[in-house]
């Protein structure tokens, strides 16, 4: 088996030495069409790019900035659908498997042996990464969906603790409602909703249960006691916002946290940049810790990663400044300059974290602690397992449930049709 | 006034509620109107702290005019600091061609449809009007290979094609609702003199056209400067327009938002079409009435 | 005032005559340009959608013919039944109420009043701003937190409610308020040049018939300006087809889905959740929509006006 992987790799090599001419091979740019373009993005992006630019690439930007990348999606489309592939872009790992499947993917094989990828990426992230066995994606941030930020101060001032369960949660909640502060500060918009909705399922049920519903599709536990219950609880939170929340954005309700306005905000991780621009210590002014669960474990992540494309399908001849930056993507003091500026953990293992911040450190242990103990799950709207259709319908369910008044037994059936028809 | 001497009441000049209430009204209107700029303006010229800490809207405690330099020549678009300014070269270069380009066929169309109207004359002018209505979000994948077969992918004429030809169905529509209204008899007396298709175009019903040119012009431009699913769709970095640029400085979801730059920005951005609207808003109306409905 | 428009075909349509053709012919060449350009931008890439739409498309196109199956699917989703009736709801009221306002403004500047200029500006800048922005101003403005709610409860009525943005039934009222003011001025200046052009001596004879300003309007100047109108109606009404941006900036769709438009549930299938057949099925749905309310306004519009 290995003798045979070293051949194809030969062969991919001698391939490559035998198209590239030798005015080709001196040319190492690559155009990128990404959507990291805000402040801390923008910062981990340049880490990047001066890495690749010192190897002697030319790193060729093309930036589409935008909700989460529905622009860059619908740029990439467009362009590859034209025979304009940009060298690299930043899809969604379920959505590169289907460039993939339609044969638009660069072949890196010969860099992952030779940089051991397999070895130094976490097992869990694999499978989603590969197709036939093929590195599709290259994994540069980690980000936590499910954690949790409070205001300090708040929680001081009426005696709570952080909660770790949602029982405890709900305590905390109903004292601070009475104390007259809005207890979850949150930006009524769908995905933000679905966030929120991810939370409580991971919460509730446990991450195996998350699995076994929301990445695997399973309609017995779609329609079991457990989401059953994850539905109560997030109707109670529609009671712990505050009148104003819809269509807010998320920063505006982090802002709401850092001010003394709300005590708390579930959001991903990336949540943590905006409390330390407004100046905030995290740790000691802003707490942060996974979202409350009712057994300790689990992780929801969503893996970033950048993915290689030939103009032409079927032709999987990567460009050399395409192997340098595959190259240079895991190399481990870029992952981690460029984590540290984006706030993210780095997908490399076994890195010295100790320039991070502790939010991000304490991120990174429960990384390799649910990694090795196999309660590492995908979050949904991440899109790192979970198909464009399968995000879109479970965004529906949540955001209509809890904008509405719809009873735990209606959003149960709601969701699991839902699915049913999406997976069709 | 007469009838108040017929009357033979000995009154006080009577109070002018028809022009109070015309001017309340306008009043009223104008103010509603003019609010959301007023927003913008004010949050524009607030310093970011001030936002932060009293709200989104609110009148400056100090008024400051950092957030549109920023926004002019620093902000950072994707990974390039240059600020809004490189990108309205490219804008002009996309928008100006192709305004010309589907007011002059447009007036073609119109007039041809109009004074020429031959068999299927109509239903051609109805099968072009319908373009008006087509769902542009729907057309963009067959855009993208149709572009890419013409050679026109990622390159500027490709989006000035798609434009002028997009622009086709209303610029049509302007001109043939002017032209409709032009004497017949103008285009027969030449047509007498022996003048033909183009010589009674470019000698007697252009000099006529210009208020619906102007219309057809700012009608385009305005489209054009503020569309943004094409532009994100067909140019991309430094060839990117003024409206992409924009929406990749504003609409920024993570990371701090700085709503005075963005605020500063957008205002920029919209400047030229503004200013072509104080200039060319008095042709508007002046001009329209010119040659419209005296039928 | 009736209408002599065109030089009547009289003899061509019926015997084919050379000179006919002559007249004729240069008249096509100039069409053909435009003609050609969007018999394939229009029709066919609208062809190309509607096959799609019959297609297994997911993520890029497929060929695959799978019937009606993606019409079925869009109709059995809620999100697309809330945006077909979001639609329905804010063409009538965004045109209908656009209409009345720019007339409105339209007849209110044409009383010869002072600062004419400016006001007119006023009234005319919002089409110049680019829909996202206008977006994000409403955005502010009609949330209760931030806007005109939390304003007037400021002056003291704390009872002030006006929170039709964060209501997922008056949400879309919301968005037709920005809509409105967007368009309003631009159909304003349309309609008032129009009123310019009104002919004087048929305004006078109405008056001498003893019309009072309300009849003079309804009956003589109104019905004279027709035209105009038809203009601003198929601008509105495509327009409204496409509002996207607006939404997009302004609700972001919700709250929920609640203010969702099928423009928005076209391009989301298409580029968000790679369900290219359902997207297609959509925008094809979205034509025959606007089939069924322009046509039979245009016909009727063209029908007339062939008539002599």
């Amino acid at each position: 088996m290995k003798m045979l992987k070293i051949e194809l790799l030969t062969a991919c090599a001698i391939g490559a030495m035998t198209v590239a001419t030798p005015a080709f091979a001196q040319d190492k740019s690559v155009s990128v069409v990404h959507y990291w373009t805000s402040g801390g993005e923008a910062a981990a992006i340049a880490a990047v790019k001066e890495a690749f630019e010192a190897q002697g690439g030319t790193w060729i930007d093309q930036g589409v900035a935008g909700g989460g990348g529905d622009g860059h999606d619908q740029v990439l489309r467009s362009r590859t659908l034209a025979g304009d592939a940009p060298g690299a872009a930043i899809p969604k790992a379920s959505d590169a498997v289907e460039w993939a499947n339609a044969g638009y993917i660069a072949d890196l094989e010969a860099v992952a042996a030779e940089n051991k990828w397999d070895q130094n990426l976490p097992a869990a992230f694999l499978p989603s990464l590969k197709v036939d066995g093929k590195y599709i994606a290259i994994p540069l941030f980690v980000h936590r969906f499910d954690t949790m930020y409070a205001n300090a101060r708040l929680l001081a001032e009426n005696g709570i603790e952080m909660p770790a369960t949602w029982d405890e949660f709900n305590t905390a909640a109903d004292r601070l409602l009475a104390a007259g502060i809005t207890p979850l500060a949150h930006g009524g918009q769908s995905w933000q909703d679905e966030i929120l909705f991810e939370a409580v399922v991971m919460g509730v049920g446990g991450a195996d249960f998350f699995r076994k519903a929301l990445v695997e599709l399973d309609q017995e536990a779609l329609r079991s006691d457990a989401m059953l219950k994850s539905f109560d609880q997030f109707r109670r939170l529609r009671g712990y916002v505050d009148a104003n929340f819809s269509g807010r954005d998320w920063n505006l309700a982090s802002g709401m946290v850092a001010n003394g306005e709300a005590a708390f905000q579930i959001m991903g991780d990336w949540a943590k940049g905006e409390f330390s621009a407004a100046g905030l210590d995290l740790g000691r002014e802003i707490l942060c810790s996974g979202s409350p669960r009712n057994t300790p474990e689990g992780f929801s992540y969503v893996v970033n990663s950048l993915s290689f494309f030939t103009k032409q399908p079927n032709q999987h001849q990567a460009t050399p400044g395409q192997e340098l930056l595959a190259k240079v993507l895991l190399e481990p003091e870029v992952q981690l300059a460029a984590n540290l500026a984006k706030g993210s953990v780095p997908a490399l293992t076994g890195l010295d974290l100790s320039t991070y911040d502790q939010c991000s450190i304490d991120t990174a242990g429960f990384l390799a602690a649910a990694d090795a103990d196999g309660k590492l799950v995908p979050s949904v709207q991440g899109g790192t397992v979970n198909v464009a259709s399968v995000r879109g319908a479970v965004i529906d369910a949540a955001t209509a449930f809890f904008n509405s008044d719809m009873s735990s037994e209606e959003g149960v059936t709601m969701l699991a049709d839902a699915l049913q028809n999406a997976t069709e | 006034m007469a009838t108040d001497t017929i009357t033979g009441h000995a009154r006080a000049p009577k109070f002018p509620w028809v022009p109070v209430l015309l001017y309340l009204t306008l009043g009223v209107l104008a103010f509603i109107f003019i609010m959301p700029l007023a927003v913008m303006v004010l949050t524009s010229v607030r310093p970011l702290e001030e936002i932060r800490t009293a709200g989104i809207i609110g009148i400056p405690q100090h008024v400051t005019f950092d957030a549109w330099g920023t926004a002019w020549n620093e902000a950072c678009i994707a990974s390039v600091c240059e600020g809004l300014q490189p990108y309205f070269r490219n804008s002009l270069a996309i928008a100006v061609p192709a305004t010309l380009l589907s007011t002059i066929l447009g007036a073609v169309n119109g007039y041809a449809l109009t004074k020429f109207r031959f068999r299927g004359a109509d239903t051609l002018m109805v099968l072009i009007i319908l373009g008006c209505f087509l769902p542009l979000q729907a057309v963009l994948i067959p855009a993208a290979q149709t572009l890419s077969s013409l050679g026109l992918a990622n390159s500027v004429f490709g989006l000035i094609l798609i434009y002028a030809v997009y622009g086709l169905p209303f610029t049509t529509l302007f001109f043939r609702n002017y032209y409709v209204a032009v004497p017949d008899e103008i285009v027969r007396a030449a047509t007498m003199d022996g003048a033909g298709f183009w010589r009674i175009f470019t000698q007697i019903m252009l000099p006529i056209s210009w208020p619906i040119f102007m219309v057809s012009v700012v009608f385009q431009f305005t489209g054009i400067w503020n569309e943004f699913l094409f532009g994100v769709s067909f140019s991309t970095g430094a060839s990117q327009t003024v409206t992409v640029a924009l929406n990749n400085l504003v609409n920024t979801t993570f990371g701090v938002k700085q709503y005075n730059v963005d605020m500063a920005a957008s205002l920029i951005a919209a400047l030229p079409v503004l200013i072509l609207y104080l200039f060319v808003g008095r042709f508007f109306v002046r001009g329209l009435t010119a040659g419209s409905v005296k039928g | 005032m009736t209408k002599k428009e065109g030089i009547a075909p009289s003899g061509l349509a019926r015997s084919f005559d050379w000179a006919g053709l002559r007249r004729y012919l240069p008249a096509w060449f100039a069409v053909a340009p435009s003609l050609a350009a969007l018999l394939v931008f229009v029709y066919g890439f609208a062809l190309w959608t509607a096959y799609i739409s019959l297609s297994a498309s997911k993520m890029i196109p497929d060929f695959t013919f799978v019937g009606l199956r993606n019409y079925q699917r869009l109709w059995g989703e809620d999100r697309w039944t809330v945006a077909a009736t979001n639609l329905v709801t804010f063409t009538v009221l965004y045109v209908g109420v656009t209409l009345a306002v720019g007339l409105l403004i339209a007849i209110l500047l044409d009383q010869k009043v002072r600062l004419e200029t400016p006001l007119r500006t006023i009234f005319l800048y919002p089409a110049a701003v680019s829909l996202v922005v206008t977006g994000i101003s409403w955005k502010w403005l009609l949330n209760p937190g931030t806007g005109i709610e939390a304003f007037v409860r400021s002056l003291g009525w704390d009872n002030f409610v006006f929170d039709w943005i964060i209501q997922q039934h008056t949400v879309i009222f919301a968005v037709v308020i920005a809509a409105v003011w967007q368009q309003a001025g631009f159909v304003a200046v349309l309609l008032l040049a129009a009123l310019r052009g009104v002919d004087g001596e048929m305004v006078k004879a109405a008056r001498l018939d003893g019309a009072g300003p309300v009849r003079t309007y309804w009956s003589v100047i109104i019905p004279a300006i027709r035209p105009a109108f038809i203009s601003a109606f198929v601008l509105l009404v495509a327009f409204a087809l496409k509002t996207f941006d607006l939404v997009v900036a302004m609700t972001a769709q919700g709250p929920g889905y609640a203010s969702a438009l099928p423009s928005t549930f076209v391009y989301d299938m298409a580029f968000q959740r790679n369900q290219l057949g359902i997207a297609s099925a959509g925008a094809v749905s979205i034509l025959l929509f606007a089939a069924v309310i322009v046509l039979p306004y245009v016909i009727w519009e063209f029908r007339k006006t062939d008539g002599h």
